[in-house]
């Protein structure tokens, strides 16, 4: 019985991200590339897509920030905006429509209702998306404001920028 | 599971799904149809992916505290809906306004009508390819809100209508504020007729497209712009004029067809009667109490108490502006019990403290008289009623809420049969579902 080996996780590239200089270097471009084209998929359900449409129009405008791009298809988006209320009929959908999304992806849970459940502590509504879906930013707010759901885009570039880029669709089979 | 539609379909028929994550279902409702080529042969509607359990959270909540679950009804309307709420219960109680609140209140209801309109018809054109209006229409919006904002403290989900009155009295500026945001509205509107009205596009993709008849509406129950359209001289604030509506001057708005075109004109036409009310509301509002100077902070009023005179001048902090003790009689109405005492009185007196605690503490508060009452208003879609029963303890024992979506919704199988699958998108924008009123 010879020794077993820990499970290969991370593709070539991915490994030598944090060691070499062309390495990370790839990596920061990639996070810059990333950060300013995000695709975007609304998934509003309640009162908090007043102020997303508020912040996606003229006076606040979103597009500043790279995130304009509305798509209507999970497959083509790389950011799943949760807008209001999920409920427990709702929940299967989102699940769906996470599922279908190709990575790397990022979820934003807009909103009281999408981060706890908000003021809906019963037996209607999920308590939080987190509990489907796995959530990079929160926002906070019954509704946010648009200044904090901008504030929330700009946090989300940052951590896109920051973190150790997906890079599967170069595969190095070793 | 197989649906009513499944079992009836031909087996020729496509079947599709539209929804509940489709751009223009609005994220909650779900319609499936049954295709011949593409046209909508039958449909069946699924509703209920808002359900947010409104009127069993308010069976545990206190009159009071349940006035911002209201306010996430029709989220694009809310004062309306705390009008409505809160009239309901001063049917009640018998409580009279102020006349002063009662013109804030009409100020309040007719702004946010406009901004419910506005926002109907920004989506509903944005989904038939309009993008230019859409982008106008939410500019008005936000001038809109911006002036309910600087009143209420909040953009949306305000709760300014309290029991009794209003939270606070307008700013100072309110006139030239609300002046400059009809301006603005007016000007949007007229690039939109503009833009619109005649656009061969637009008009061949709504004009007798889901004809509705009076018949038909009237069975179904509609109410608000869509009754309207279909010619039914039939609006809440006309036939039962509550608040101050009959001093005002303005005409109900009709259409003809009762097809998309019209519905869209209707609310193009109720939108400037809104502005019409305001402005003369603005007119007739009973003079404002003069704005105090100065201002403390609650904890510096509680040590003011403590060591001096308690008869001394005492100022609220900012963020209770408009809400001091000597507006209360304008804006609050005298009814022991119904409100909040003033701050001032909380902070310096042993009655005030009492009174505060008194109101919010559990079995307390307002408490109403056993007995059942209906009561309702105009909201932004239609007639929107609470319906309540009390026995007399400080929670409701049964809350209904009519709202008028779920009517229109109710139609909708019928609208769009026989009509092409791009024609279901501007039809469903044109009944201005809402989720939150058409779940609760
Ligand atoms: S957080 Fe508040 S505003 Fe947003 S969806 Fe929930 S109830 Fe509505």
């Amino acid at each position: 019985m010879g020794k077993i080996r820990p499970i290969q996780k991370y593709s070539y590239y991915q490994k030598t991200a944090h060691g070499g200089f062309i390495a990370t270097k790839l990596n920061y471009a990639i996070g810059w590339g990333r950060k300013f084209s995000i695709f975007h998929y609304p998934f509003i359900t309640a009162c908090c897509g007043m102020e997303y449409m508020s912040a996606a129009c003229a006076h606040w405008d979103f597009d500043r920030f790279g995130v304009g791009m509305t798509t209507f298809s999970p497959r083509q988006s790389d950011l799943l905006f949760v807008v209001g209320t999920i409920s427990h009929k709702e929940a299967p959908v989102l699940k769906t429509v996470y599922d279908q999304m190709v990575e790397p992806n990022w979820v934003i849970a807009c909103g009281a209702c999408a981060v706890s459940g908000g003021i809906y502590d019963n037996y209607a509504v999920v308590q939080g998306i987190d509990r489907i879906i796995p959530v990079d930013v929160y926002i906070p707010g019954c509704p946010p404001r648009p200044e904090t759901i901008l504030n929330a885009l700009l946090k989300l570039q940052d951590k896109i920028q920051k973190q150790k880029q997906d890079l599967r669709w170069n595969i190095v089979k070793e | 599971m197989t649906t009513r539609l499944q079992k009836e379909a031909r087996k020729e028929s496509l079947m599709i799904n539209m929804g509940p994550s489709h751009p223009a279902m609005h994220g909650t409702i779900r319609i499936m149809l049954e295709l011949d080529g593409e046209k909508v042969r039958n449909s069946e509607v699924e509703v209920g992916y808002l359900h947010r359990g409104f009127e069993k959270t308010c069976e545990n909540k206190t009159y009071f505290n349940l006035l911002p679950y209201t306010d996430r009804l029709n989220y694009v309307s809310p004062l309306i809906n705390n009008v409505g709420y809160v009239m309901t219960l001063e049917k009640l109680m018998d409580v009279t306004v102020p006349e002063r609140a009662q013109y804030i209140r009409v100020i309040m209801s007719e702004l946010s009508r406009i901004s419910d309109h506005l926002t109907a018809l920004a989506a509903m054109t944005m989904e038939c390819g309009a993008f230019t209006v859409f982008l106008y229409y939410i500019k008005a919006r936000e001038e809109i809100w911006k002036v309910i904002e600087k009143t209420t403290g909040a953009r949306m989900t305000t709760s300014y209508i309290r029991i009794g009155g209003v939270r606070c009295d307008l700013h100072p500026d309110f006139k030239k504020d609300v002046d400059r945001a009809m301006k603005v509205t007016r000007d949007v509107l007229k690039d939109v007729k503009g833009l619109l009205d005649k656009n061969k596009i637009w008009i061949d993709r709504t004009r007798d497209v889901a004809v509705v008849s009076p018949d038909m509406a009237v069975n179904y129950g509609f109410t608000g712009p869509c009754l309207r359209a279909s010619g039914v001289k039939y609006d809440v604030r006309k036939a039962r004029p509550y608040l101050i509506y009959d001093k005002l001057d303005w005409v109900v708005p009709l259409g003809e067809n009762g097809d998309n075109f019209d519905r869209y004109m209707v609310r193009m036409k109720e939108m400037e009667q809104s502005l019409r009310m305001v402005e003369q509301c603005i007119e007739q509002i009973p003079e404002a109490v003069p704005e105090a100077k100065g201002e403390i902070n609650p904890h510096e009023a509680i040590k003011a108490a403590r060591t001096q005179k308690p008869d001394e001048e005492i100022r609220l902090s900012p963020n209770l502006k408009g809400s001091e003790k000597e507006k209360y009689p304008t804006i609050l109405s005298d009814k022991y019990g119904v409100k909040v005492p003033p701050k001032e009185d909380t902070y310096t007196t042993m009655e005030g403290l009492i009174q505060h605690f008194k109101f919010f503490m559990k079995g307390h508060g307002i408490r109403p008289p056993k007995g059942e009452v209906y009561f309702s208003v105009e909201g932004g879609s239609g007639e929107l009623g609470y319906y309540i029963v009390s026995d007399g303890s400080d929670r409701p024992y049964r809350l209904h809420l009519r709202g008028p979506c779920f009517h229109i919704v109710s139609a909708l199988e019928e609208m769009i049969k026989g009509h092409y699958i791009a024609d279901v998108i501007p039809t469903f924008g044109s009944t201005n579902m809402i989720g939150g009123e058409l779940d609760r």
